[in-house]
């Protein structure tokens, strides 16, 4: 393995797509509509690296995890995890390398077992992996993983229902750890929580992905939510990744017209500013999935739509800084982000 | 000069299993004609179940207590029948779920319609025309369309602006609005909050708005009322909890909202601790576990104190200057 400070992509998603077929009618007349939930996806994930993922509703970001994990199968494309290729592998295997790849989803309580304790959550995994474990060892390790995502261990023998929301979550993000994965995909790990409790996960997760040398791809539909644990951010709209690029390039001179109209409908929590915010500049509403437009799929919303958007796909393509953009006129828009008291407060 | 709506020593509870649980524990305020109220609090605060007594749609097991003037008159002494007259009509409501506040087998048509035409006794082609309008003021396109369509054929952001539609069908004088874009996608929330900015600066409706986002109240609103364990920890207007917060627990909130506007690696500054349990408050000041500025004087419970300048907050550190 690489050193750190030597970073090499342990992840490689390439031209990734998931088509769902759903049939609507009745016997007689049913049509099958495709919908393409992620549709030609790629991107490059560094050991020891944060990618945040946000994009709104129907995206496609959590379609995107599952299909890394193989929890859906892609009709297209490739994932490789140290240059093996998931998508190839039989079920059997691929539920080998789950080991290493962990999921830690969106809604605490309902993904854990309500009729198991804390200390069983937890320990499964390891059961399933190492069912030579020792339960003494086993114990250890579970007590060890709650102490460090802030849980008391004396609290192993209690059921989910008695921890609240943040604390089921710290619950989850031990489960998911408990076997030292080397990459964790986090599916909107906070939305469910209060202001005052994701604050507290976001700042657990930065500090365990430091400690434990994590990758970690973070789900959001909240770019400030993102911000604070990405290096860099890759924005989705309509299963198709718009923009990756390095986090600090993404929030103050965005590529692409949507990063900008997302960041601009973040509302700011300072009276100043946020009575002039400006609107986002986005026109309706997004188009159905089951038929997405022509040529660019944002160009529905586009305020900077040009005739060409209308037919030509622009592809995902490099910039001079090493950010990556799906935009046809990225070089000629200056889509800087101007605050009217930027830094105060 | 009278208030629109004066609320007093508002109480609420509810019988549960555990015991008797206080929601709310007396919280009072003002509001005028095209006044913006937030109520700002997280999970088990008291906020929305403050509005729900007020509009007399608490739970069987809830009591509520206070009172609510609305024009002089109080809500809370009011029959069924005669708050009936008044929902909908002067104070209407709309919550976070579009889709569980609007009724699934009844088109948009008919679920408008009959609100005008009970109240204001329109004939159905008036109240058609008449919810037409509205439709189209919240920028839903076509509506002359979409009004035949049901509520599962809209997207969220547009069923969320068919509430907004729906709570102002009536020109009511004060619309209260729980969560209303917390279930919506940023873009579309800012859709939203502009719509009921402007709204408010054209038919001067007062506005209650429910949340625990600090980011949307800091464009919509004017004053700020901050809950914490049914009750009133802090209160005033924008500037004053924005950029002079008093007490510790407005501090964290506002320390704990993750910002877009901050140029450099901010540091989120989490409250510790976790929501409280209203069966298990703390004796003294309810923030006092996970206040980090806590000492004996918590053990007492502080009052609600004026700071200055009709700037209010509850907490011990400011009772000793």
């Amino acid at each position: 393995m690489s050193a750190p400070d030597a970073p090499r992509p342990v992840l490689r998603v390439q031209d990734l797509a998931v088509h769902y077929q759903l049939r609507e009618g009745g016997l007689l007349h049913s049509r099958i509509h495709t919908l393409k939930a992620v549709d030609g996806v790629s991107f490059d994930l560094m050991a020891g690296e944060s990618l945040g993922v946000v994009g709104e509703s129907g995206c496609g970001k959590s379609t995107l995890a599952r299909a890394i994990l193989g929890l859906i199968r892609p009709v297209r494309g490739r994932v490789l995890w140290l240059g093996e290729d998931l998508t190839l592998l039989e079920d059997e295997d691929l539920r080998k390398k789950r080991k290493e790849l962990q999921i830690v989803f969106q809604d605490p309580l309902a993904s854990l077992n309500p009729r198991m304790t804390v200390g069983d959550i937890i320990a499964e995994p390891l059961k399933t992996f190492f069912p030579k474990f020792a339960r003494v060892q086993v114990e250890e390790r579970v007590r060890g993983m709650m102490k460090m995502v802030g849980l008391l261990p004396n609290q192993i023998n209690r059921y989910p229902h008695e921890f609240s929301g943040g604390q089921c979550q710290r619950i989850g993000i031990a489960r998911a750890l408990v076997l030292n994965p080397k990459l964790i995909i986090c599916d909107e790990p906070v939305s469910a929580l209060d202001v005052s409790i994701q604050a507290q996960i976001i700042a657990l997760l930065r500090d365990l992905q430091k400690k434990l040398q994590l990758s970690l791809i973070f789900i959001a539909h909240d770019l400030a939510v993102v911000k604070h644990i990405s290096h860099r951010v890759m924005v989705m709209y309509l299963g198709k990744a718009m923009e990756i690029a390095q986090r600090q390039a993404l929030y103050r001179k965005p590529l692409h017209p949507y990063t900008s109209a997302l960041v601009k409908a973040v509302p700011i929590p300072d009276p100043r500013i946020a009575r002039e915010q400006a609107d986002t500049g986005l026109t309706g509403d997004m188009p159905s999935p089951f038929n997405p437009p022509t040529g660019c799929v944002f160009h529905t919303r586009c305020p900077y739509v040009v005739k060409r958007c209308k037919l030509d796909v622009p592809a995902l393509r490099r910039m001079e800084n090493g950010d990556w953009v799906a935009c046809h006129r990225a070089e000629e828009l200056d889509l800087t982000i101007r605050l009217a008291g930027h830094g105060a407060g | 000069m009278s208030a629109l709506l004066e609320v007093k020593d508002l109480r609420v509870s509810f019988d549960t299993p555990e015991g008797e649980v206080h929601a709310v524990s007396g919280i009072e305020f003002r509001l005028d004609a095209g006044d913006a109220l937030a109520i700002v609090g997280e999970s088990g605060s008291g906020k929305t179940q403050s509005m729900m007594a007020l509009m007399g749609l608490l739970a069987e097991n809830g009591h509520a207590s206070g009172q609510a003037l609305y024009k002089g008159q109080d809500l809370m002494e009011m029959t069924a029948h005669e708050l009936n007259r008044h929902r909908g009509r002067d104070i209407a409501m709309i919550f976070q779920d579009p889709m569980t506040s609007l009724n699934p087998y009844m088109n948009i048509e008919k679920q408008m319609t009959e609100v005008v035409m009970h109240h204001q006794g329109l004939h159905h082609r008036e109240a058609r025309a008449h919810a037409i309008e509205m439709l189209r003021a919240v920028r839903i396109p076509d509506p002359e369309q979409r009004i035949r369509q049901y509520p599962h054929e809209f997207s969220g952001g547009m069923r969320q602006r068919v509430m907004v539609a729906m709570g102002l069908l009536c020109e009511p004088d004060i619309l209260i609005a729980d969560e209303p874009t917390t279930a919506l996608d940023v873009t579309v929330q800012a859709q939203i909050t502009q719509l009921m900015a402007e709204l408010r600066r054209q038919s001067n409706t007062a506005i209650v708005l429910i949340t625990h986002d600090l980011g949307v109240v800091a464009g919509l609103c004017d004053r700020v009322l901050v809950m914490y364990a049914g009750e009133v920890v802090e209160y005033g207007t924008v500037d004053q909890i924005y950029y002079e917060p008093r007490h510790p627990y407005t501090r964290g909130l506002l320390d704990s909202v993750p910002r877009l506007d901050h140029v450099e690696d901010q540091e989120l500054h989490a409250i510790p601790g976790n929501p409280p349990n209203l069966l298990a408050l703390p004796s003294g000041c309810n923030f006092r576990e996970r206040c980090v500025h806590a000492f004996d004087a918590c053990h007492q419970k502080p009052a609600l104190r004026d700071v200055g300048d009709g700037h209010f907050s509850r907490c011990h550190l400011d009772q000793e200057a």
